[in-house]
């Protein structure tokens, strides 16, 4: 065991703490090349994380960065500065720290680059930008260690992509550099560990003691869940009265639109007035630091909200969390629920309230799964090229580059250790040359080779524009949202671009959970004004719904399969109970189809279980098929087990229509002309370099952007089907909203087993997706039999069928 | 061709008519092709006078549209029924290969532009520009005029609702009565107006019928509310 310098263990030992074993760990395997601690919230992770950066500094305190840290929060890195400054300070250590993000001063910035802190908190976007300056080498010189919190969240997204290429980048400049991720519990440690670690090195994984099981319970109310819907209204009374009997709650939600519903019904409830608060992605920045701040004071009882408190500063008095319709997802529900408590060893509490009768059996699956630890995740695949084309361009602006070297660095990197040398080429003329159909634009062309081999920017001028763009973050584009006459005060928030269009004057919808009135747009600002209604309409911004896991609709058709209802209410195992008498419970290694008559029009329910966006797809492809058959679809409606398709003919063979041939022509030839493939395109073609977001006179507005790409989009299907940025789109359409993956995953699962079942009228498990918002109509044959009929029929019984 | 089934047949004023599913009204006996308010620039024009912006693809639509029809019937005159640009300086600035398509697609036969209120005054197109069309029993123009008969107009972009055991179904229509014709805009982007609202709902009598646009035309009792 490793000794730590007197001055820290004294440290320690005046604030009446001992050194976690995991801490000490960390300090003790501070000379390996990567390590990663997984360890729960409030378990001094950050403290393991700095540990051996505070040692090293006590005995060898030389100028120059020493640690870099990289956290996917702007607070978070500024929480970290005030947290690391306070034992520094005492200690008496002379270390100097300093943070920056995109809210640095550009001043600051400046400052940090010629003469660098010890320790610098920063964001992988800060961090890319910074490795993009032709000074980055003397910026990094010395760099020993890099930590890299919250690695879990990162690894989810193509931040983590960015970063390591970064991270790959330093190590170039700086060999000896050490790695270190911080991560909460997570279902696949090896996973992450390969991010982290520079391709080949191996990676030491710690795991702290994960402290005691935690208290996870369903809500049980005399009331009965609504078939369908996500408000959960009908648990607001019992909510309430868990707020009363807790510290500080933190009520947990899917979407934003459903926190601002339930923020709504909760004030109206809330008869003793008790300080809530709320707190979600579209609410203004200083709107979201005032609640944060109110929390840690102490000022509120609870604050409803979404993943935007998912990470971040910790709250110790929290002690109970809601979560407020299924979780969807076995991972997030447990790192949710360390969000309580997170004194290490006082076990988590957490409420668990389904929506709707279906989310029963889900929260049950969840809870399960929670207790057994068993979480879900779904592997991510090699590392995403469009990301790989901006950090080409990044490099070429931090000075003239070899092809061979790039490529042996990138792939250092973890997510892209695959990488052949035949896909970094195709990358790398893409940045040249933007690919065959756009080779005689002047604009995509933007590197060359110089006479020694080397590439670099054509126009040198071009660096502070790929500056300008670098990230992955595709924030849904986003309009302000002011109080009308009142130009100098704070925005209430932000809306969807396509939510404020679809508002007309007069319209009432809920942000920051005051009702305000639509007055009109000016200058990219939405005007409001307040307003008394109770009711508003929907506010319908930002449904970004997550789709269940593979694993836990798995877990829901075991559920099935054994027919132990043992831990479900009553109502909802009387409801499973009745679809197994007149129809069949679905199964895991079949296809159930339900067809049945109503109310005039023939319906078939496909029990896909393949998770929301997966089953949104199937829809599509599926009414498509029926259209060419002649079968006259009218709409489909999806949620995460079933799709509903309705139109006026029965249907009596449905084999084909799981053709995965058949399904995967629909996807490369229709679907590709589908707005979900575009947004796929936009996204990648925004990060790939293609289309610039931001350019120095103006930002785009989302609708220009998504314009301009549909046109580029429609000419590189038309013009070079095989483009760079084509096949991205392609391969990131099997995740996502597209999710091809799961359709195909879910026909591995079914094989040749689809059992139609013809009943005379609808059926249980059919029943709430009825109810169901979001149906999408299918415009086709169907439309045309109808207005014929109706046509006929109006024009016998007027009698002006003779006049023509 | 009666039998097509995209093709809707009626008579007025003794003159046998088609109404074309795509809006446009077919006079075999004339050999004559009519469309109305084809709104050509409109995009350029909300950019121009307002900033927001429509994709500019709606001039080649409405041109490709036309193209069709012109194709499928081979008229010997073609009349526009006014409003065929969405203002003067939207007519001015057509693209050049959309003047050059509109130019091969006039070719070979009598054009004439009808003034609306949109593109009141002459237009640097080919074709003759007039402020109304007589031929026969039937009168060309843009805006219907009370106490007319015969006419043929087009002006108020006429839309009828029906509904259906399958959901309510709303489109661009023909109306017609004994004494005239409303056509539909034929442009794609433009809005309507229901045949319930005045002054369609006064201008048409009663017994008028609404021919519903579309692959399969429909004609019902023009609905009223």
């Amino acid at each position: 065991m490793a000794q730590l310098p007197s001055s820290i263990t004294d440290w320690f030992t005046s604030r009446g703490w001992a050194i976690h074993p995991h801490q000490q760990a960390m300090f003790d395997q501070a000379g390996a090349p990567a390590t990663l601690l997984i360890a729960p919230t409030g378990g001094g992770k950050t403290m393991a994380g700095f540990l051996p950066t505070l040692a090293e500094l006590a005995v060898d305190p030389r100028p120059g960065l020493h640690t870099l840290y990289v956290s996917p929060l702007k607070a978070l890195a500024a929480d970290i500065k005030r947290n690391l400054r306070t034992p520094v300070a005492e200690i008496g250590l002379p270390i100097r720290i300093d943070d920056r993000t995109g809210d640095t001063t550009a001043t600051r910035k400046k400052a940090q680059r010629a003469d660098p802190p010890h320790i610098l908190l920063t964001t992988p976007e800060s961090l890319a930008l910074l490795t993009s300056y032709e000074d980055a080498a003397r910026t990094f010189a010395g760099l020993q260690r890099i930590v890299v919190d919250e690695i879990h969240a990162l690894a989810e997204s193509k931040r983590g992509d960015q970063l390591m290429l970064a991270l790959a980048r330093l190590q170039t400049l700086c060999p000896g550099l050490r790695r270190v991720g911080l991560s909460a519990t997570v279902e696949d440690p090896l996973a992450i560990a390969r991010l982290l670690a520079r391709h080949p090195d191996p990676c030491t994984i710690l795991t702290a003691d994960p402290g005691p099981a935690p208290d996870i319970t369903m809500l049980a109310t005399k009331e009965r869940p609504p078939w369908s819907g996500g408000g959960a209204a009908y648990s607001i009374p019992a909510v309430l009265d868990l707020v009363k009997q807790h510290r500080i709650t933190l009520i947990f939600h899917n979407t934003r639109a459903q926190a601002e519903i339930f923020f709504h019904n909760l004030w109206l409830a809330n008869d003793e007035g008790l300080p809530i608060g709320i707190h979600h992605g579209s609410l203004d920045r200083q709107q979201r630091e005032r609640v944060e701040a109110a929390m840690v004071r102490g000022d509120l009882r609870a604050v409803v909200c979404t993943g935007s408190l998912d990470l971040g500063i910790d709250w110790g008095d929290v002690d109970l969390v809601i979560q407020i319709g299924a979780p969807k997802n076995v991972k997030r529900l447990v790192q949710r629920i360390g969000r309580a408590n997170h004194r290490y060893n006082a076990p988590s509490k957490a409420v668990l309230v389904p929506a709707n009768r279906f989310e029963v059996v889900e929260c049950v699956a969840a809870l399960e799964a929670a207790q057994a630890n068993d979480l879900d995740g779904d592997p991510r695949g090699p590392g995403p090229l469009d990301v790989l084309c901006q950090h080409i361009l990044i490099a070429a602006c931090s000075g003239p580059f070899d092809a061979g070297e790039l490529f042996r660095e990138m792939a250092s990197a973890g997510p892209y250790a695959g990488l052949s040398r035949a896909a970094f080429d195709d990358c790398l003329d893409f940045c040249a040359t933007g690919g065959y159909a756009l080779r005689a634009y002047d604009r995509y062309q933007r590197l060359m080779q110089g006479a020694d081999g080397r590439w670099h920017l054509r126009d040198p001028r071009a660096a502070q524009r790929i500056r300008m763009n670098i990230g992955t973050i595709q924030d849904t584009d986003t309009l302000k949202v002011r109080l009308k006459r009142d130009r100098g005060a704070k925005p209430l928030g932000e809306i969807e671009e396509s939510f404020a269009a679809s508002l007309t004057p007069g319209d009432t919808f809920l942000i920051g959970g005051e009702i305000v009135r639509y007055e009109g747009l000016r200058e990219m600002t939405v005007e409001v004004t307040r307003n008394a209604a109770r009711k508003p309409k929907i506010a319908t911004f930002m449904g970004s719904k997550f789709s269940t896991s593979t694993q836990l609709s798995t877990r829901i058709l075991d559920m099935f399969a054994t027919r132990d209802w043992s831990a479900l209410p009553g109502h909802t195992a009387e409801w499973l109970d009745l679809q197994a008498e007149v129809s069949r419970l679905p199964e895991r290694d079949s296809l159930l189809v339900e067809s049945f008559p109503h109310d005039g029009q023939e319906y078939i329910c496909i029990y896909g279980f393949a998770g929301r966006n997966a089953m949104q797809t199937l829809g599509l492809l599926v009414t498509k098929r029926l259209e060419e058959t002649g079968h006259s679809p009218l709409g489909f409606v999806a949620t995460d087990y079933a799709v509903l398709i309705w139109g006026l003919d029965p249907v009596h063979d449905v084999e084909p229509l799981f053709d995965r041939q058949a399904l995967r022509q629909g996807r490369d030839d229709w679907l590709a002309g589908n707005m979900m493939m575009k947004k796929t395109f936009r996204a990648s073609a925004t990060i790939a370099g293609l289309i610039e977001r931001n350019t120095p006179t103006a930002r785009k507005t989302g609708r220009q952007a998504s314009f301009s790409t549909d046109i580029l989009y429609d000419t590189l299907r038309k013009y070079d089907p095989d483009h760079l940025i084509l096949r991205i789109t392609r391969t990131e359409a099997l995740r996502g909203l597209v999710d091809f993956g799961r359709i195909e995953e879910m026909l591995d699962r079914i094989g040749d087993r689809i059992e139609l079942r013809r009943l005379e009228r609808v059926t249980p498990l059919a029943a709430p997706l009825f109810l169901e918002v979001g149906k999408v109509p299918v415009k086709g044959s169907a439309e045309e039999r109808l207005l014929r009929e109706e046509a006929e029929l109006l024009m016998q019984t007027s009698g002006l069928a003779d006049l023509t | 061709m009666t039998a097509d089934p995209s093709i809707h047949a009626f008579t007025l004023a003794g003159a046998q008519l088609m109404a074309m599913g795509s809006g446009a009204l077919w006079w075999p006996d004339q050999a004559l092709l009519c469309v109305s308010d084809l709104h050509f620039g409109k995009s350029e024009r909300m950019a121009r006078r307002s900033g927001a912006t429509l994709p500019p693809y709606e001039t080649r639509d409405t041109l490709a549209r036309l193209a069709d029809d012109l194709e499928r019937t081979s008229p010997r005159h073609v009349i526009c029924l006014g409003d065929s640009f969405d203002d003067l300086a939207a007519a001015e600035a057509l693209p050049e290969a959309e003047r050059l398509w509109l130019s091969t697609l006039q070719a070979g036969r009598d054009w004439t532009w009808i003034e609306g209120n949109h593109d009141a005054g002459p237009i640097d197109l080919g074709g003759t520009h007039r402020a109304q069309v007589v031929l026969g029993p039937l009168t060309f123009r843009h805006i219907a005029e009370a106490g007319a008969s015969g006419e043929i107009s087009g002006h108020y972009h006429p839309k009828a609702r029906v509904r259906t055991r399958g959901g309510s179904i709303r489109r661009p229509a023909f109306l017609v009565d004994r004494q005239r014709l409303i056509l539909p805009a034929y442009g794609t982007y433009t809005g309507g107006l229901d045949t319930g609202s005045e002054p369609l709902s006064g201008l048409m009598q009663p017994g008028a019928i609404a021919i519903l646009t579309g692959p399969r035309p429909a004609a019902v009792p023009m609905p009223r509310g």
